[in-house]
């Protein structure tokens, strides 16, 4: 419904091309709890988007959602995923893609980091066998031989030196390990790399390391992110644009700019309260009061109203939607649709 | 390379196990109420009607006890007889070796529970992975269950049942034995074939036995592996099913298989041991049940004694390839 | 449910082994060594349900007090058991160092020695004695195992802080064995019984076929023995020795049942979620 309106940009230029149109996705388990509700967002090549929200969100969801990675109990009960290829053609719906073509397009289109690489990798294979078996499975020409040299290649594009190709996952120190990961997700050239808090195993340093390593590559080869995080100073760093989470929906989405120098929502705006800033002067902390709500039984209204400090009449009776407010969106009855505050 | 400290320390407990092996053989006749020396001596001269030669008297009392000695200087004297290799007589086929015995009946043993026992872990962990990969599934919801049935159940009376239908009601099989005693024993076609007509049962109730142990284990160690980050990154870079399930789940869910290895041999060897008995083939195991009932205790312990090393060996055996299959032994061990 | 399941089995054997003389002498009437001169060898009929043996016994009388001898056995050689694997898990487990060194080695070593030939030889020397003598053996080496999973546990519950916090504070370890170590192992201790239960019914029935038993006492296994002495096979008597392997069998799987349920509710990782995977349908999506 809200999305439809910013859906018709076809005659822009490569760069400003999307990569994935998410709509209206919502995402269940065993059809009691609701992780994902109607979340729609559009990704343009090369563009990082961030994804932040407490634990519980339906951040996780999202991502496992995004990728088709989801297992039984959780189902996609609605909304389309619509991924558009480099050859221009006519987009094609992951949620509903068949096995065979959704095989195909994983690696050399779509790719995942995991949080933590340690339990990613496979601790009995060598590091060059994982490249290798991702890349001759969608390069059936492809030699043993060149597949392990192209291995080497990749991890020392990540500053690992080549020799590690013949070596096991547990002989990496653990920010090396998050660095072959992230070589290994871009293996196959794909446009669109989901990051799953890919820096939350490694301290400050290594996590400073990777990001720009992130930034640099992308640059490079062009190539999407959503990454998600709980942290969102983090994401003022490297994201584009950043989309928050509450309770399942998406709450606010806006530059990264933007968000962190205007922040809309009351829940946007204690998160960026409760984390200190990388680069800016500090300023004084304070945290959110209360928890997460109970995904079984959601608040009804606003989500957020039984925590929210500028909660009034109707929250806990009206659900806003998602509206545009001073160049982003909002999702919060403070900023009513069409009223442009 | 400190894969080869974990096996020198493995070598290190064998070797300590092997000692304590042979201990305890020769422990247990000399805990044993009575005298069983005394008993073995005088059921040799009524069974050969005559005085034993003092050569016989003097290793049946280093085997099996001399109340006169001390208990130090016996073990040192037992020590090295067996370093001899000289397991005694048998009180039957008295003046017959039991070393020679026991060489007889070893080869086929080792065949049949030998090669059952690689049949039945390839099955069972085979199966295991496909049940576990689908758990609840259609396969998981059928086999998993029969399986827990078929593991309760005796080997000795799979092999009676076994024995009744197909050899007895259908007559496919043979009644009893190992080969066919019409024909000449050698390396020739028709005395082997017929060593695999007349295995052919025995193995097959041994591995019906036996699979379902590591099916089950196997099964749920799958369970267990398939919620790993690395299979789930496995399917994520679009690698076909066969491969995440062989190359990602099966490969790690087996580690943990192979060090319940030795937990397992011990219980499938002495099933096997008595489905020998059911079929009266010529292993150890139809060996052994025949001392016991004639109360032959040189043969009884020899047949224990050759058995304990042959299980320590297939242990060291299997601890060496999970050495090869997990690189991150090298760190732990 | 599946522990359910498996209690009402075992529980049922257990009746029948206490219970069973009793009703089968006098609602039956039937005594198990009786012997009938009259239906040698008979096939299942009104009379002998389960038919009868080749001595002329009632098969199914026999099998009613072959449980008594086989759960007789079963019950006391798990108990001495699980009190031996306790003893030397626990104290391993707990108190480490040196004393774990000796007896961490001696269960090792009787987990790679082949226990149930062990057993057999052993049982061989002293050969008619009692069924008390035979639960005592299968025990005395059968407790390997469950050290094996007891000694890990101990240990990580005795490095939990809390217990450590206490050792500090001078609390005696036979105070903190008993009331905060051993409390936390309840459930497995509980699942080592039946393992050893079963272990234990199948070691009997073992040494039975292999004729070291109580020529007077009547257990599954000596009624199979007797069976395959008999060359029941050969003479097709199948009601003879199918129903007491059967037992053995249903007792084997009620244990592994019971177990099965233990182990999900410890380890959720085994929990297998039933719902299918749902193919949304493109109706329901648009």
């Amino acid at each position: 419904m809200t999305s439809q309106t910013q859906e018709h940009a076809p005659a822009t230029p490569a760069a400003h091309r999307a990569v994935l149109r998410v709509d209206g996705l919502s995402v269940e388990y065993a059809g009691e709890v609701r992780a994902c509700v109607d979340v729609s967002f559009t990704l343009r090549r090369g563009e990082i988007l961030g994804v932040a929200g407490e634990s519980g969100s339906g951040k996780s969801t999202l991502i496992t959602a995004l990728t088709r990675l989801q297992r039984p109990p959780a189902v996609t009960t609605a909304g389309r995923i619509l991924y558009h290829g480099r050859d221009g053609g006519p987009p094609v719906d992951l949620v509903t893609l068949d096995d065979k073509a959704l095989r195909d397009l994983r690696w050399t289109s779509l790719s995942i980091v995991l949080q933590s690489a340690m339990d990613a990798l496979n601790p009995v294979l060598r590091l060059g066998a994982q490249f290798a078996d991702a890349l001759r499975a969608h390069d059936r020409r492809m030699s043993k031989k060149e597949a392990w040299q192209r291995a080497a290649e990749l991890l020392a594009m990540v500053g690992i030196s080549a020799d590690r190709v013949r070596g096991y996952p547990h002989q990496l120190s653990g920010g090396m390990r998050q660095r072959a990961a992230i070589a290994l997700a871009l293996a196959c050239r794909p446009d669109l790399v989901v990051m799953d808090e890919p820096t939350t195993a490694v301290d400050v340093v290594m996590q400073r390391q990777i990001l720009s390593q992130v930034l640099r590559l992308r640059d490079e080869l062009g190539f999407a992110v959503v990454f998600v995080t709980h942290d969102l100073s983090l994401l003022l760093e490297v994201a584009d644009r950043i989309a928050i989470m509450y309770a399942g929906r998406i709450v606010e989405i806006g530059t990264a700019r933007a968000l962190y120098t205007g922040p809309k929502h009351p829940y946007t705006q204690g998160l960026r309260d409760s984390f200190p800033p990388l680069h800016a002067p500090l300023r004084p902390l304070s945290g959110i009061p209360g928890s997460p709500p109970d995904l079984r039984r959601p608040p009804p209204g606003c989500a957020f109203h039984p925590r929210c400090p500028e909660r009034f009449d109707g929250c806990d009776r009206i659900l806003p939607e998602l509206v545009p407010a001073a160049g982003h969106e909002v999702a919060c009855l403070l900023y009513p649709a069409g009223g442009d505050r | 390379m400190t894969g080869r400290r974990f096996l020198a320390r493995r070598l290190g407990f064998y070797a300590a196990a092997v000692w304590s092996a042979v201990t305890l053989n020769f422990l247990i006749p000399r805990l044993m109420p009575g005298d069983p020396s005394l008993a073995i001596i005088e059921e040799l001269e009524r069974v050969s009607g005559q005085s034993l030669p003092p050569r016989t008297l003097e290793s049946i009392q280093r085997l099996f006890g001399d109340p006169s000695a001390n208990l130090g200087a016996q073990y040192l004297d037992y020590l090295g007889q067996l370093a001899r290799l000289d397991l005694g007589v048998s009180i039957r086929n008295f003046p017959t070796p039991v070393s020679d015995l026991v060489w007889q009946g070893l080869p086929w043993t080792l065949l049949l529970v030998g090669s059952t026992t690689v049949v039945a872990f390839l099955v069972g962990t085979g199966l295991g992975v496909i049940a576990g990969w689908r758990a609840g599934g259609r396969f998981d919801s059928i086999v998993s269950p029969l399986t827990t049935f078929v593991s309760s159940v005796p080997y000795f009376w799979v092999a009676l049942l076994a024995l009744w239908a197909f050899g007895f009601l259908l007559g496919w099989f043979p009644l009893a034995g190992g080969y066919d005693p019409d024909l000449p024993v050698g390396l020739n076609a028709p005395f082997v074939l017929s060593v695999l007509h007349y295995g052919a049962l025995p193995a097959a109730t041994i591995v019906f036995s036996a699979f379902g142990g590591w099916l089950l284990g196997m099964r749920n160690m799958t369970v267990t592996t398939v919620r790993e980050d690395y299979v789930l990154l496995a399917l994520a870079k679009g690698l076909s099913p066969r491969r995440v399930m062989l190359r990602y789940a099966a490969r790690n869910a087996m580690l943990p298989n192979f060090t319940g290895f030795a937990l397992a041999l011990g219980g499938v060897v002495g099933g096997a041991l008595l489905t020998e008995i059911v079929f009266s083939y010529p292993g150890i195991g139809y060996l052994l049940f025949i001392s016991l009932q004639q109360r032959d205790y040189p043969v009884m312990q020899g047949v224990f004694f050759l058995l304990t090393l042959t299980v320590l060996l297939a242990n060291l055996a299997a601890d060496s390839v999970y050495a090869l299959l997990d690189p991150r032994i090298r760190e732990r061990a | 449910m599946k522990v359910r399941a498996g209690s009402a089995i075992i529980a049922f054997f257990a009746l029948v082994a206490i219970f069973g003389g009793w009703f089968s002498e006098t609602v039956l009437g039937l005594d198990p060594r009786a012997n009938d001169i009259q239906a040698i060898a008979q096939p299942p009929s009104g009379e002998h349900l389960l038919g009868t043996t080749q001595f002329g016994q009632d098969v199914l009388a026999q099998v009613i007090a072959g449980a008594s001898g086989s759960m007789f056995v079963g019950f006391l050689a798990a108990a001495i058991g699980t009190a031996l694997a306790v003893l030397v898990g626990v104290t391993a487990g707990y108190f480490g160092g040196g004393v774990d060194g000796v007896l961490n080695f001696l269960t090792n070593l009787f987990l790679v020695m082949p226990v149930l030939p062990l057993i057999f030889v052993v049982a061989g020397y002293l050969q008619g004695t009692g069924l008390w003598t035979i639960a005592l053996i299968i025990g005395l080496f059968g407790w390997a195992g469950g050290a094996r999973t007891l000694r890990a546990q101990a240990m990580s519950v005795a490095g939990r802080d809390f217990v450590r916090a206490m050792r500090l504070l001078g609390e005696s370890n036979r105070r903190l064995v008993f009331f905060e170590v051993l409390p936390h192992l309840t459930g497995l201790i509980a699942s080592m019984f039946l393992h050893a239960l079963i272990g234990a019914v199948l070691a009997e029935a073992g040494l039975a076929f292999l004729g070291i038993s109580d020529s007077a006492a009547i257990s599954w296994g000596t009624m199979i023995q007797a069976a395959q002495q008999q060359s029941a096979v050969l003479r097709g008597l199948w009601w003879w020795f199918v129903p007491p392997g059967l037992c053995i069998a249903l007792i084997g799987t009620a244990a592994a049942l019971v177990n099965f349920g233990v182990d999900e509710v410890a380890n959720p990782k085994l929990r297998v979620v039933r719902t299918r995977r749902r193919r949304i349908a493109r109706s329901e999506a648009a």
